[in-house]
Formats: C-alpha cells, sequence, structure tokens
C-alpha cells in the first residue's frame, strides 16, 4: 500500500471541492503520454507481467465483508421529493439504452433509438437517454437513426462477449465499429489472460484497442469491460480496474451483461474508489458503467447514492457515470411520471422495445 | 437540519427523509413497573425526560424511592420462588420467544421512541439497536432447556434476583442483555434504566404484559443515582448486573464487597483501533468512522484510540477526513442522519471540556465544515493528531466523537500502546495478514477483539472487560455464567 496508492490524496478532489474534470477529448493523452504514466505509477520500464504483478499485487486488498457492509449501508439511504425527481432525470440522462440480441434487427435498433432520443414522448421535459449500445453490425443503423440528436451510439467490440479471439480479429473488430461511426467501443478484457496473471497481454490489448479507436482522425470513447462476474473477487476488480486506467480506458464498466453475476453495489464501490483513487494520483478523470442486472428505479438511486459518497459529485454526470440497461429506463419512466402525478402507471403506458 | 460537508457542492442534495413519530404513542407521564403493575413512586416524585435533540420534554416519569425498590425486590423475590424458579427451562422459553416476537413485531416503535428519547439517528436504532435486542432474547430462549449442557454443572440453579443497573447510550439493547440471560437461567429481575433514556424500557414493560409474563418476573423502576444505589445495596438482591461508568462501578463494588452478592460489572474502555500498513483501506476507513462515530462515540468499546501505522498514518488520515466530509449530522429522525445528538447536556460537558484540553495540551484538532442545529445538544465529529500518548483524550474515556490518532512502528510497538491504558474493553486490528490477527489477539488484553470489522455485536459472542474495564461476559455460552450456581448434583 505504501509505494502504491496515491500519495496525493490531499490534492484530490472532495465531491463539491476538487476541481471539475476534464471533459472527454479536451484534453485527450497520446499513446506515449500514457505509457509514461504507466511506467511512473508501477516504477517499471518494462512494464511486463513481473512488473504488472508486483504493482497490482501491491495495492490495498479489498476486504469483501466490510465492502458489502458499506454498500448496504449505502443502500439505506432514503431519497424522496425533490432529491428523487432530480436523481430519475439523472439516470435517464446516463442510460446507455442497450440491446445485445443475435435476433437484433435494424427495426429493433431504430425502435430503441427513437426511445433514446424521446423517451416520453409525451413529456418536453424528459431528457434524452445518453447512448444506444448495439452489436457492431448494427452501428450504421444506428448512427444514421441518431444523427444530430445529441445521443452516442456505443457498440460492444473485441469479439463481444466472450473476447475470445486474436488480436487481430479482435482489432478488426473495433475498427469496423469506429469505421461506421461508433462514438464508444465497449471492448472486452480477456479475462483468461488476467485471471492466468498475463497482465502485460491485457494491457496492450487495451493499448492497442484505444489506438484504433483514435485512428484515421476518428476519436472513438473507450469503455474496458472487466467482466467481474468473471475476476470472481473484489481484489481482482481493483487490480483490473488499474490495469485498465493505465492502459488508457476513458471509462471502466462491470460486465457485458452476459454474465451472472453482472453490476452489483459492492463491486462498482471498488470500481468508483479505483476512479476516485486514480484521478488523485494522476489527475485523469475516469468514467464508471455498471452494466447488466439494474432494472429498477430504486437499484439505480442506490448506485447514485454511491457516486455521490465514494467518488463524489464530480461524478454525478453522464460524462463520468452511466448505466447500461435495457428495462431500467421504463421503470425510470413509470416512477417519473408517478411523482409529477401521483399516480402509476401501468406497463402498457410505457412503450415496449 | 441535515448537513454536510463535502456533499455540500453536490446536485444531489438529499430532501429529508424523516421517520414518522406518529408509531409510538408516548404518555405524558409513567409510573413503576412493579409486580406487574405501573404505580406512582411512594412519595409521587418524578422527573422528566427529554428529547436530546430538540430539549423538547418527552415525558414525567416516577422516581423509585427506597420503599419501592424494596417493593420491586419483594416481587421479584415472590415470582422467583413461587412462579419462576420451579418452572421447567422450556416453559420459560416460551415467554422469551414471545418477547423477541414481539420485540420483532414492535420493531419500529421501540426504534422511533429510541431515537427520540436517546438522540441516536433512527437508521442505527432501527438496523442495530432494536434487531439485536431481539436477537438477544431469540437466542437465550433456545438455552433455557438446556442449561444442564452449558457446562455448568449437571444441575445449576440461578441465584435468585437479579438488580439490573443499565446506561442511556443503548437504552433497550443493554436492557436486552441484561433482561434475556437472567430469565433464560430462571432468576427474577429488578432493572433500573438511566434517568435520561427511561421510555423504551418502560415500553419494553407494555410488552411483557402482552406477552403476560407472570408478575413480578421483571420489575423496572426509574429513578437516577439514589434509586440505583438503593436497589444494589438492598439486603435482599443475589446477584449484581451493572453496565456504566468505571467510577461507579468501583463505587459497587465497594459497596457489595463482604456481602453474598455476585456482581458483574461491564465499565469503560478507551479502544486502540491498530491499522497496519497493509490493511484493506477503504474498509478501514469505514471501520474507524463506525469504530468512533457509531452513536456518537457514545460507546463503551468506541475505537478511541486510532493507531496507526506511521508508513500509511498521513495518507490515511486525509482519506479519513475525506470522509468525515461525508457524514451527515443533525435530526435523528431523518434516515438519512449518520450522527445524532449527545444524549444530555452533562455528557455534552463532559466531551467539550476533555476536547478543549486536547488543544490546550497541543494536539491538532480537526472537524468537518457541518452546521449543528441550533437547539439540543451538539457535538462535530471531531479529530485530533498529533496526538501523544501522555495527552488527556489519549488516556481518558471521552463517550464522544472524539478521535485521537497516535501511531506506531512495529507490531510489538503497536501491541504495547494498546494495552499501555487502565482499560481493556475491546480492540480492532486491520491488516491482510492473517497470522499477525491471531498474533495480535493474543497479546491484546482486552475482552472483545475484532480483525477487520469493528463494533460489531452478536448475541452468540461474549462480551465483557480486563483491568477498569470491569469483569464478568454477557452474551453467548459465557453470558449464562454470571447468572448461575454451578450444579454438583449428580
Amino acid at each position: 500500500m505504501s509505494t502504491t496508492t496515491p500519495t496525493s490524496v490531499a490534492e484530490t478532489g472532495r465531491a463539491g471541492t476538487g476541481t471539475a474534470p476534464a471533459t472527454p477529448g479536451s484534453a485527450d493523452r497520446s499513446a506515449a503520454e500514457i505509457a509514461d504514466l504507466a511506467r511512473s505509477v508501477t516504477g517499471s520500464a518494462s512494464l511486463d507481467d513481473t512488473a504488472w504483478r508486483r504493482y497490482l499485487h501491491g495495492l490495498p486488498g479489498v476486504d469483501k465483508v466490510g465492502a458489502d457492509g458499506r454498500a448496504a449501508a449505502l443502500s439505506t439511504r432514503s431519497i424522496k421529493t425533490t432529491s428523487k425527481a432530480w436523481a430519475l432525470d439523472t439516470i435517464i440522462r446516463m442510460v446507455d439504452l442497450t440491446t445485445l440480441e443475435g435476433a437484433d434487427t435494424p427495426g429493433k435498433v431504430r425502435a430503441l433509438a427513437a426511445k433514446a432520443v424521446r423517451p416520453e414522448p409525451a413529456d418536453p421535459t424528459c431528457p434524452s437517454a445518453a447512448a444506444v449500445c448495439v452489436y457492431n453490425d448494427l452501428v450504421p443503423v444506428a448512427v444514421e437513426a441518431l444523427a444530430g440528436t445529441g445521443v452516442k451510439v456505443a457498440a460492444v467490440s473485441t469479439a463481444f462477449p466472450s473476447g475470445r479471439a486474436s488480436r487481430a480479429v479482435r482489432l478488426a473488430d473495433t475498427r469496423d465499429a469506429v469505421e461506421a461511426g461508433a462514438d464508444e467501443i465497449d471492448m472486452v478484457i480477456d479475462r483468461g489472460a488476467f485471471l492466468s496473471g498475463r497482465y502485460s497481454q491485457v494491457y496492450e490489448d487495451i493499448v492497442a484497442v484505444r489506438e484504433e479507436c483514435r485512428a484515421n482522425g476518428h476519436h472513438a470513447h473507450l469503455k474496458v469491460i472487466l467482466e467481474t462476474g468473471e475476476l470472481a473477487t473484489y481484489d481482482n476488480v481493483r487490480r483490473a480496474s488499474w490495469l485498465a486506467m493505465l492502459a488508457g480506458a476513458d471509462f471502466i464498466k462491470t460486465s457485458t451483461g452476459k454474465i451472472s453475476p453482472a453490476a452489483t453495489l459492492p463491486v462498482t464501490i471498488v470500481m468508483l474508489e479505483a476512479v476516485r483513487d486514480f484521478r488523485a494520483l494522476t489527475g485523469v478523470p475516469i468514467g464508471v458503467k455498471p452494466a447488466g442486472g439494474i432494472r429498477t428505479s430504486k437499484d439505480a438511486i442506490k448506485y447514485l447514492v454511491a457516486v455521490n459518497e465514494t467518488a463524489g459529485a464530480d461524478w454525478l454526470d453522464p460524462d463520468w457515470f452511466r448505466f447500461g440497461a435495457s428495462s431500467l429506463l421504463n421503470d425510470v419512466l413509470m416512477q417519473r411520471n408517478k411523482l409529477a402525478t401521483g399516480t402509476y402507471w401501468g406497463p402498457d403506458y410505457v412503450t415496449v422495445d | 437540519m441535515t448537513t454536510t460537508a463535502s456533499t455540500a457542492g453536490s446536485p444531489f442534495e438529499y430532501a429529508p427523509a424523516p421517520e414518522s413519530r406518529a408509531v409510538v404513542d408516548i404518555a405524558s407521564s409513567y409510573g413503576l413497573f412493579v409486580d406487574g403493575e405501573f404505580t406512582p413512586a411512594s412519595d409521587s416524585g418524578s422527573f422528566k425526560t427529554v428529547n436530546p435533540a430538540t430539549e423538547e420534554v418527552l415525558a414525567e416519569v416516577a422516581e423509585a424511592t427506597e420503599e419501592d425498590v424494596d417493593r420491586a425486590v419483594r416481587a421479584a423475590r415472590r415470582a422467583q420462588e413461587k412462579v419462576w424458579g420451579p418452572m421447567p427451562g422450556r416453559e420459560r422459553a416460551k415467554y422469551l420467544f414471545r418477547i423477541a416476537r414481539l420485540l420483532a413485531e414492535r420493531s419500529r416503535e421501540f426504534a422511533v421512541l429510541e431515537t427520540l428519547d436517546n438522540g441516536k439517528p433512527i437508521r442505527e436504532s432501527r438496523d442495530v439497536d432494536v434487531p439485536t435486542a431481539a436477537a438477544h432474547f431469540f437466542y437465550y430462549a433456545g438455552w433455557a432447556d438446556k442449561l444442564e449442557h452449558a457446562g455448568y454443572g449437571p444441575d445449576p440453579r440461578p441465584h435468585g434476583v437479579a438488580a439490573q443497573v443499565i446506561p442511556w447510550n443503548f437504552p433497550l439493547l443493554m436492557l436486552a442483555w441484561k433482561i434475556a440471560p437472567a430469565l433464560a437461567t430462571g432468576n427474577t429481575v429488578v432493572l433500573k434504566p438511566a434517568e435520561t433514556t427511561p421510555l423504551t424500557a418502560l415500553l419494553f414493560a407494555d410488552l411483557l404484559r402482552q406477552a403476560e409474563l407472570p408478575p413480578g418476573v421483571v420489575n423496572i423502576v426509574t429513578g437516577a443515582r439514589a434509586t440505583g444505589s438503593a436497589l444494589v445495596n438492598h439486603p435482599d438482591v443475589d446477584k449484581i448486573a451493572f453496565t456504566g461508568s468505571t467510577a461507579v462501578g468501583k463505587r459497587i463494588a465497594k459497596e457489595i464487597a463482604g456481602t453474598r452478592k455476585h456482581a458483574t460489572l461491564e465499565l469503560g474502555g478507551k479502544a486502540a483501533n491498530i491499522v497496519f500498513d497493509d490493511a484493506p483501506v477503504d474498509q478501514a476507513i469505514e471501520g474507524i468512522v463506525n469504530g468512533i462515530f457509531f452513536n456518537q462515540g457514545q460507546v463503551c468499546c468506541a475505537g478511541s484510540r486510532l493507531l496507526v501505522q506511521e508508513t500509511i498514518a498521513e495518507e490515511l488520515v486525509e482519506r479519513l477526513k475525506a470522509r468525515l466530509g461525508t457524514l451527515r449530522v443533525g435530526d435523528p429522525m431523518d434516515k438519512n442522519t449518520d450522527v445524532g445528538a449527545i444524549n444530555s447536556p452533562q455528557q455534552l460537558a463532559r466531551i467539550t471540556e476533555l476536547a478543549d484540553a486536547g488543544t490546550a495540551e497541543g494536539a491538532t484538532r480537526w472537524s468537518p465544515d457541518c452546521e449543528l442545529p441550533s437547539s439540543g445538544y451538539w457535538f462535530a465529529p471531531t479529530l485530533f493528531t498529533g496526538v501523544s500518548a501522555a495527552h488527556r483524550i489519549a488516556r481518558e474515556e471521552i463517550f464522544g466523537p472524539v478521535l485521537s490518532v497516535l501511531t506506531f512502528r512495529t507490531p510489538a510497538e503497536a501491541v504495547a500502546k494498546a494495552n499501555n491504558i487502565p482499560y481493556g474493553l475491546s480492540a480492532g486490528i486491520w491488516t491482510e495478514k492473517g497470522s499477525r490477527i491471531l498474533w495480535m489477539a493474543d497479546q491484546l488484553r482486552a475482552g472483545v477483539v475484532w480483525s477487520n470489522t469493528f463494533n460489531r455485536f452478536d448475541p452468540t459472542s461474549p462480551f465483557g472487560g480486563y483491568k477498569e474495564s470491569g469483569y464478568g461476559r454477557e452474551g453467548g455460552r459465557h453470558g449464562l455464567a454470571p447468572y448461575l450456581i454451578e450444579g454438583s448434583t449428580y
């Protein structure tokens, strides 16, 4: 811990008092800058497996009982009235509306895009979702449907969800999506490599995918999916978070949604601690995206509370926190209407997409 | 009323979320609960109990005289000899199970009343005090018909009448710790709650009537020091159980010296919470916060001395300060409040005096920026750095939300510093190294040693002190011993 954790915590920004994080793209770092930072943080010129192991295993451990207890305590916050209204609108603005099925069609994607832009057509005050998240081949459809709306197109790539393909195939997959106009790439890490201690391979994968995101004048935002359900321990979640951040991830994301468990509150808190400490150490803010399994407003509000009280208020923004979800949005819309009118809508009053 | 520091600039302000006080009916006056009936004091004397968060008078409570105490002890003796003592353990167990179930069913009522009378956050009374109290009754209900297998001989017998005096910091929970093992073992009880927090004990008396517990098995006499003294010194009391200050504990020990009375004393503490440089740091921060700010630090086993390995001290304190900035101090009835009111003006004065002594002796004082309510008794969460072992704030029990930070270099030094105190109630160890936890736990002279957690209570686990923190154990199988005379008939 003494050698590896942030030493400049004093300068960090506690919520509300720190400097606001840079906006995405405003201070994009070059590959060389990222590698320099990784070398300086790990204290290794070579960035080989031994160096990574020494660094990642030197991070402070996570006590599971304590981490679960903290999540349970934050879950007891009671969010009512005005704060609930703010939270519901913020959740809508943070949703990456997702469809990742083998049966996806252009029609389905267009329907989802329309929903993302105007989740509640009858209410002009209802904000748009952050993005629509689709498989690679449907990116052109989503790009066309969302042109000029401000809603981003996110593509899952790198042989999603398993990632079990050669680096060449995974990079080609990414290139396809970027060339087709995806604003954001949700890549998966090679969990097999991570779990067998081949950390440098995971690092190099992420660096290479990031280069692909920035190739040919493109600038796709990179979200790195850790698939925390397969990493299994909170210690691994913390290590994978730091590895991804040091490799240049713009966002760290919990899950593909194809593995159970997907996002959990304690895992998300461990990742929020990681981005908080990373900014304290390096000055670089990184976003967090829990994905999968968050279906109700009540659950999503617990995540917002965790963001507020762990990473701080700077992260309460769609640039820095997202929800990967499909059914969450409808529940938020129903709760939003309940708060405004006092009556619950039945499920037939929100669209099934 | 609820304010925060570091979340102050946040767009996510939590709107007030007050628990309703309509779930509990508070009478304007309460009598003594003796022999199954509520009766006024023999001289009609009474005192007021107030809500420490608002200074509002909640009720007038009868102040038991020596005569009232005598009446209660006689009722308890009668009930012990005629009803409760002869009753088979399996029948006593049914009453205890019934009490436990009723506590769980009426938990919201008890939680609200506890918060109103004590000042602790509703989150704590709802999630800790009341459920743990019910769990104690459930647990000891299970022992009532198995006493011959508890390791205290083939036919262990009760002492008879237990006089129990409890403090104001966990009024209902301490009542449960005292009454549950006493009843399970066949003793009857005269209990005196603290004068600033009598209401949940009186509501519990109402619950006992609902449970149809035979009259006289539990008697509750409210009052202050004179009542407590009359109870402890009553000649027909067999067993004394006291939780409170070391000064009063010593006085009780002197008063009963040479009598036939047995006693358990659970007294003060000045626990070391020891953090090594390989600790799980985020959880350690939570444990430190829970160790000293849980119940406003008014906890005998509070982790009031933070011993941090020097290599990480500076960083840990910075992290701790950031965390303290997110504590929500204010209205205890708000479900989002983390730190509530101090129980009484006397306690507030003591905390203030000791904290001022810390400043005067040269330690560095820090509190998060938080606005305290204008009425009621409040003390902001406070952190002292640059504390030397010779400072009063490192030696004396403050019993408030004040943490003294000290450092150490080696495990042996941590042990020496942790033990170098007249108390020995609890300690905490934070490290990922299991072997060190076991080694430390062997070296620490403290009744409870928590590893990688703090301030966790469970009815199955014994609790009690070394040295001036008292003697006797409560909880677990060990908690039966003080209420039993070991049997020897085969």
